[in-house]
């Protein structure tokens, strides 16, 4: 069974936003209408997003670094906000796992909010229905744009790849590479949401070098010469037989 | 949880509603076994008219909190999982059976069907009336399920929210019958105001132990599961918008700490020592003023129950949230008159501005849930 699926790389993310305006701009342009922006350049704006970009400064300065955290529905694979919704309205797809709210039958009371622990649902104020991210159904199954183009609208945004996408049930995907060497992790593993989008940790590269190691010790003549040679029928071991 | 105000109503009016409509049946079965006087039909049939008024407000008040209450009929199609969806279809049956329950006593249909001796022949208002009771029951589980079966909820998610459902509606709905019956049937005064004082004990205890336990919860997420990240020390620096989401207005109550505290125990006066000493004062005297005072009291009290109920209980998600930031970013923006620009969350920090941190947003909570709670400072706010 397919489960599409985001991972999010905590490492190279710079908190742009620019996953978070991509989202907006494709899903309030959509056929299910535009989606709640209050006050946009004025007193308290507000609106209705799907995916929104937090950060956390960890540790304390001087001794603190920086961490970018896009957060958006993780698409569940036990997602506990469908079984809650009286109507219907919220449903897990069976052919790709993506889980979505059918506008259409929505009756706007708000349990399934309640019902999900990472906030990934916002009320739409002026359709007065719940909404959430959609994986952007309307544009990875479009067979009117280029196949290369048919990803979610964020990730086509990120501009330091942060944010990969694919079918985390496919061992050989490239999200689920990354999961499996990059230390994936889920969000709040207590619950037993499974959650199908994963996040990558902030990684550190390093590499040790020892101080001898940056002098050259294997030339004790200290000269970029031919080295001497012992007699022809003495038996050779390069550069260990010593002199 | 920032509480919808309909939903109050519509807890505390359907508790009231089914507890009436219980009231009502079990002074009618003690009397069809000749331990309490028979009433007339007009007696019970007045008192489900006030019992499906009740839980017809209810019903109607419940309304307004759906963004799309012209769809509401779609509630009851998935009854197999949820449980709102099941509360759904039991209220009107609720409505109904005691609608019905109400209407054969008012045209008197006094047919015994089984041809026991009942002393008031007439068992089929009994059987209706049974089967109204096992669907009030139900009721109440299903309102107390709604709330409790959402485990990441830690205050709700135990087996005593429906118990405290059924026995705080049980209770105001048998105040509200002795009222009624101190009008109409006082003979019944004792029997009712003494079951409305059992009942209220009984939920006085079961609400002090929810209370004690909320109290004493360990919250099972944190920060750290929350986005992943181990480290004690973690502050946040954006929540990813500006002037508020649907999240800071939904997961906050957003009311006066001063408030929030002491709301506790008013309404642990109000809906408990109160109304018991009224009871027993009005059942003494037999006085009307002072058992509907009793009742009106105990109503109010329940409010402030049902309220306290919905902000006490913080959405493990809004740990992710500090929540001391919320309004002092908002005050930040309102002094210097910044425009926030495209880019939701980016804002400059003032400089001299010292942030809470995580942990002093968790000691905040902790004080807040606290028995007894410390004052919290008030931070000077961005000059």
């Amino acid at each position: 069974m397919t489960q599409l699926a985001l991972v999010i790389d905590l490492n190279v993310c710079v908190g742009c936003h620019a996953c978070v305006t991509s989202c907006k701009e494709w899903n309030t342009s959509g056929m299910a209408g535009s989606m709640a922006d209050d006050n946009p350049y004025d007193a308290d704006p507000t609106g209705t997003f799907f995916n929104r970009v937090q950060t956390f400064e960890v540790g304390e300065y001087p001794c603190s670094e920086t961490v970018h955290f896009p957060k958006s529905c993780l698409h569940c694979e036990d997602p506990p906000c469908v079984p809650v919704c009286p109507t219907g309205a919220s449903y897990k797809r069976e052919e790709d796992g993506i889980v979505l709210v059918d506008y259409d039958k929505c009756i706007g009371c708000k349990y399934c909010s309640w019902a999900c622990p990472y906030g990934a649902r916002e009320f739409d104020e002026h359709q007065k229905v719940m909404k959430k991210c959609t994986l952007c159904v309307d544009r990875i199954y479009d067979e009117n744009i280029p196949e290369a183009e048919r990803k979610p609208a964020c990730v086509r945004a990120c501009p330091t790849s942060a944010r990969l996408y694919g079918d985390v049930h496919d061992p050989d995907s490239e999200v689920s590479i990354a999961i499996r060497e990059a230390g994936g992790y889920q969000l709040m593993p207590e619950w037993g949401t499974n959650p199908a989008n994963h996040y990558l940790p902030r990684r550190k590269t390093k590499i040790r070098i020892h101080e001898d190691e940056l002098v050259r010790a294997d030339n004790p003549l200290k000269k970029e010469t031919d080295r001497p040679t012992g007699p022809i029928d003495e038996p050779t071991l390069d550069d260990v037989t010593s002199w | 949880m920032h509480p919808a105000f309909s939903v109050i109503f519509l807890t505390t009016l359907i508790g009231t509603g089914q507890g009436l409509f219980l009231a009502l049946y079990t002074s009618e079965s003690y009397s069809a076994v000749k331990l309490l006087p028979a009433q007339s039909g007009v007696f019970y049939a007045w008192g489900s008219a006030i019992a499906v008024v009740l839980l017809a407000l209810g019903l109607a008040t419940s309304f307004f909190h759906l963004g799309h209450p012209e769809r509401a009929w779609r509630t009851a199609t998935k009854w197999r999982t949820s449980w709102l969806s099941r509360e759904v279809i039991v209220l009107p049956a609720v409505l109904g059976a005691i609608a019905v329950y109400g209407v054969v006593h008012a045209l008197g249909w006094n047919l015994t069907l089984f041809g026991i001796d009942t002393g008031v022949s007439n068992d089929l208002t009994l059987i209706i009336g049974a089967g109204g009771v096992l669907l009030t029951f139900t009721l109440f589980l299903c309102t107390g399920m709604i709330y409790a079966c959402i485990k990441f909820l830690q205050e709700w998610s135990t087996w005593l929210t429906p118990v405290n459902y059924l026995l705080l509606g049980t209770a105001s709905g048998f105040t509200l019958a002795t009222v009624y019956a101190a009008l109409y049937a006082p003979e019944l005064v004792y029997f009712l105001g003494g079951w409305a004082i059992i009942i209220l004990l009984s939920a006085f205890v079961t609400r002090t132990a929810s209370l004690i336990r909320n109290a004493r919860l360990k919250p099972k997420s944190s920060l750290q599961t929350a986005i992943g990240v181990r480290h004690q020390t973690m502050t946040q620096r954006s929540q990813g918008q500006m002037g508020g989401s649907y999240n800071t207005r939904e997961y906050f109550h957003g009311a006066p700490m001063w408030l929030f505290r002491s709301i506790k125990w008013v309404f642990l006066v109000l809906v408990f020592p109160l109304p018991l000493l009224l009871l027993s004062v009005g059942m003494n005297n037999l006085s009307v003023a002072i058992l509907l005072s009793a009742f009106l009291i105990q109503y109010l009290g329940l409010l402030m129950e049902r309220w306290f109920f919905f902000c006490f209980n913080e959405s493990i998600m809004a740990r992710c949230y500090d929540r001391a930031q919320c309004k002092t970013r908002l005050t930040f923006w309102a002094q210097t008159g910044r425009s926030p620009g495209i880019f939701p969350g980016l804002l400059p920090v003032p400089a001299s501005r010292t942030w809470p941190s995580i942990s002093s947003m968790c000691w905040q909570m902790a004080v807040c849930l606290s028995p007894n709670p410390e004052p919290v400072p008030e931070r000077p706010l961005p000059t």
